[in-house]
């Protein structure tokens, strides 16, 4: 009974865990996200990324938590480097932003709610915000919508107020619907597929690999501390298994008094 | 060394507390799995205390800087990450080894006659834990604290009558505002813990006055030897002490694997959505509390009614504190008590469990059916409780603990 | 089931006391790693190291004998282009110095340890605080004035405790202060450049 017990007890516990760690937190309803193809450790995907972000993010979109040298720490590269890739602003006395100043850009608020019709977020810790599949669908899901002021629209975030930012290397691509009838009878039209119409500078293999940089890069850069944290893991649990052993020998030991 | 000691012991009781408390205090030598959970939730207060006044040196309690300052600590400061994750792994250890150490005494009948003052205190621990939980969530100050603060908060807006006053009043603002945050600051960081610590010293204090129970549920001190000492008792030091430290050692493996491999824990530590800032001019698609909290919050939306919902959430957890006079049976353990409270006990876990998984999930028809479904199953619990062990047909208890 | 509780068995003390100093020892060196983040996160931030980083100083338009005050590590730090005579008259001082020779290592970096304690003979730079408790001193250029007399010759004077220090920094015999005020590491990145924070390559 007691086995019994426990076993039920542990197994609804890890139920509840299983099934409700299913539910992506954010996925608007029915849009597929499609994995990001990523690895943190590699860093030369990170330094691809890290370009792709100061050359196409990084001058609306802020990362104001996050250091320029600590992305030169980070990434293997030089202090100069950095400088040269992504530090584009002067501070408040005219001199070029220090390396160890955090991420910030020059347009105001006032100007982005004038350009786009909201604040552009900060993309610190987006990735963890979104989740890295939700970004690598969403970079690849823009497509031509005349509607829209910036003419382009996104299937996984419908009226996104951003412009389809990366249109020269993935090129522009049309949304193909079909009609689905849905669980109330009423028919819909949704979109099945896309289809690219005006190629961009990229084939979809190399489009696909360049956002896979970019998320890698935004991953990191929502937690820079990851992979350091995950070498120090292992060291952390080896040290307890040794205090386990001791811990459990000298319990033996005294329990030796004990008679049942 | 020892003159050292008797200079102490002149002036203040150490030996004797040290004798009273642990080389002298005698517990039951047959405890099991179920009674690591006691002191490991005492060392997760050590901890949750430690890395809380470290997070303080660092964490601003503004509505502008709040936010901020906790990447602040996640980037900027040195191993500002690991003390940040620590404390958030820390949060949810509590109710797990909490919740494990309440199921113990519901196996073992740990809070009856003479314990119901023990499982009172135990009871408090809990609500000042859930209150010390429920602030300390807020400070983050990102979409989820902002949003679930602005919910549970509003809670007390069904009290008739002085309700919305009292909810302006609690808040001090009309929405959750950075008012809200400093108080919330002020009581998760001291007030609560105070109280917190107060009642931990109460509750060991009533345990020690009385004896642990065990999973025989035989009151040791029945059988004594000619010295006065328990039969089937042993020191809790070193033998238990001893023991102890195996499951701290246990636990804290555990306890790295998730700081250091999966701090956010797929959702249930650190919410996705908690890392957008908070905005007062937009609710989250889905919110829902953390997952200790959701078997009550999956209780409070079963019902369709906003103050016989919060009556019915606070009804649940109420009943809880009421448990030693519902439960009627002389007999402790459930190794000697019937089928029927095996299985009423085995439908009230499930029922937990259920309700939890579904208060994490967004309301559908299906949802709040079976809401409701577990919710009766909640409460029948205690009814069919009441009613059956009164006379209820147990198995011999033995005189002595076996093994 | 017996009732005993200690056993008529022969306790081994001897591995108990190996496992008890055992497991203590690796609990202790846990305890202590344990202790490492707690302790490192009173270290300056990457915030305070950046607001901490070098800064540069043109005193192209400085005044010959006037002082100016920069920030350096929210330190105030002193730019002093001296006179020929102020010049002259550091070594008038030297026998009423505790240190005239800058022998303190710790006081200047070693391209400092000259009778001006600079790189350059005209250009004072100083970490502005006194060495006894943290004042900031006052720059007192006047010859003889009433309140400090006739024998001065221009230099700084801490208004907490009466510290003298002469217009190379350096501390008088006497006064509270131990040590001569502290000359921090820069470098000149031009002539009209200074970078306080850094000794450059060329240090």
């Amino acid at each position: 009974m007691k086995k019994t017990l426990l076993t039920l007890f542990m197994s609804s516990l890890l139920a509840c865990f299983s099934l409700a760690g299913s539910v992506p937190a954010f996925a608007e309803e029915g849009v597929h996200l499609d994995k990001a193809p990523i690895n943190i450790s590699d860093k030369a995907s990170l330094r691809r990324g890290a370009k792709i972000f100061a050359e196409n993010c990084f001058s609306c979109h802020s990362a104001k938590f996050m250091r320029f040298n600590r992305i030169a720490k980070d990434l293997d590269m030089s202090k100069s480097d950095v400088r040269k890739m992504m530090i584009f602003t002067r501070d408040a006395k005219g001199a070029p932003t220090k390396i160890g100043a955090v991420m910030k850009v020059a347009m105001d608020a006032a100007y982005q709610k004038r350009a786009f019709g909201t604040t552009v977020p900060d993309l610190s810790v987006e990735a963890r915000a979104r989740g890295a599949d939700w970004l690598y669908t969403y970079l690849r899901s823009f497509y031509i919508d005349p509607s829209r002021p910036t003419g382009a629209n996104n299937a996984v975030f419908p009226k996104v107020g951003m412009p389809n930012i990366l249109w020269k290397q993935q090129g522009l691509q049309k949304a193909v619907y079909k009609t689905i009838v849905q669980e109330d009878g009423v028919k819909a039209n949704v979109i099945d597929h896309m289809e690219i119409v005006v190629p961009g500078n990229l084939n979809q293999v190399q489009f696909d690999k360049y956002t896979a940089d970019l998320v890698n890069f935004m991953v990191y850069l929502a937690e820079p501390i990851q992979n350091v944290r995950r070498s120090m893991g292992w060291k952390v649990l080896g040290f307890l298994v040794i205090l386990f052993v001791f811990a459990y020998m000298l319990k033996k030991e005294y329990w030796k008094d004990v008679h049942h | 060394m020892s003159s050292l000691l008797g200079w102490i012991d002149d002036r203040f009781p150490l030996t004797k507390m040290w004798n009273e408390h642990l080389a002298q205090y005698y517990a039951p030598k047959n405890f099991n799995f179920w009674y690591f959970f006691g002191s490991l939730a005492l060392m997760v207060l050590v901890i949750q205390i430690i890395s809380g006044i470290f997070l303080t040196m660092h964490y601003k309690p503004d509505s502008h800087l709040a936010f901020g300052s906790v990447e602040f600590i996640m980037r900027d400061v040195p191993y500002g990450w690991l003390i940040r994750y620590i404390h958030t792994t820390g949060a949810s250890a509590f109710f797990v080894v909490v919740y494990l150490h309440m199921f113990r005494a519901l196996l073992y009948g740990s809070f009856k006659k003479p314990r119901e003052l023990l499982w009172l205190f135990g009871m408090f621990i809990y609500l000042a834990l859930m209150a010390e939980a429920f602030m300390g969530y807020l400070l983050p100050w990102g979409q989820m604290s902002y949003w679930g603060a602005q919910v549970i908060t509003s809670l007390f807006g069904a009290i008739p009558v002085i309700g919305n006053d009292l909810l302006t009043w609690i808040r001090g603002d009309f929405v959750i505002g950075d008012a809200t945050l400093n108080r919330f600051f002020a009581l998760h960081v001291i007030a609560l813990p105070l109280v917190l610590i107060f009642l931990v010293i109460a509750h060991i204090l009533a345990l020690h006055e009385v004896g642990s129970n065990n999973p025989d549920g035989i009151e040791i001190k029945k059988n004594k030897d000619a010295n006065g000492i328990p039969l089937d008792g042993i020191p809790f030091h070193p033998y238990y002490t001893v023991k102890d430290i195996v499951g701290v050692v246990v636990f804290l493996f555990f306890f790295a694997i998730v700081i250091f491999y999966i701090p956010a824990g797929g959702g249930f530590l650190l919410e996705d959505n908690n890392f957008i800032p908070a905005n007062a001019l937009k609710t989250p698609a889905e919110i829902s509390p953390l997952w200790y909290f959701t078997p009550f919050y999956a209780i409070l939306r079963a019902v369709p009614d906003k103050l016989l919902g919060v009556g019915t959430m606070g009804a649940s957890i109420v009943i809880l504190f009421l448990l030693p006079w519902i439960d009627r049976c002389k007999v402790k353990s459930i190794r000697y008590r019937s089928a029927i409270y095996k299985v009423n006990l085995t439908i009230f876990i499930i029922s937990f469990g259920a309700l939890a998984y579904l208060g994490m999930h967004p309301v559908t028809l299906t949802n709040t059916m079976l809401s409701r479904l577990f919710s009766f199953l909640y409460f029948a619990f205690f009814i069919v409780l009441f009613i059956t062990s009164k006379n209820e047909s147990t198995k011999p208890v033995p005189d002595r603990v076996t093994s | 089931m017996s009732t005993a509780k200690t056993s008529g068995n022969k306790v081994d003390t001897g591995r108990r006391r190996f496992l008890i100093a055992a497991t203590s020892v690796v609990s202790a060196v846990g305890a202590g790693f344990v202790a490492v983040p707690f302790l490192e996160s009173w270290e300056p931030s990457e915030r305070a190291k950046n607001a901490g980083a070098p800064v540069e100083v043109n005193f192209k338009k400085l005044e010959t004998g006037r002082l100016l005050t920069v920030g350096w590590q929210s330190k105030p730090v002193w730019v002093l282009k001296r006179t020929k005579t102020q010049l002259a008259d550091l070594p008038k001082n030297d026998d009423r110095l505790r240190d005239p020779n800058s022998d303190v290592a710790s006081q200047q970096p070693p391209y400092a340890k000259n009778e001006y304690r600079s790189r350059k003979a005209d250009l004072l730079v100083l970490v502005g605080i006194c060495t006894h408790l943290g004042c900031v001193p006052t720059y007192r250029p006047d010859i003889g004035p009433e309140d400090l007399g006739a024998d001065w010759l221009g230099g700084f004077f801490c208004p907490c405790h009466s510290s003298r220090y002469d217009l190379a920094g350096r501390v008088f015999k006497g006064v509270p202060a131990p040590l001569n005020l502290l000359v921090p590491d820069y470098y000149y990145v031009n002539d009209d450049v200074i970078l306080i924070g850094e000794s450059g390559g060329k240090a």
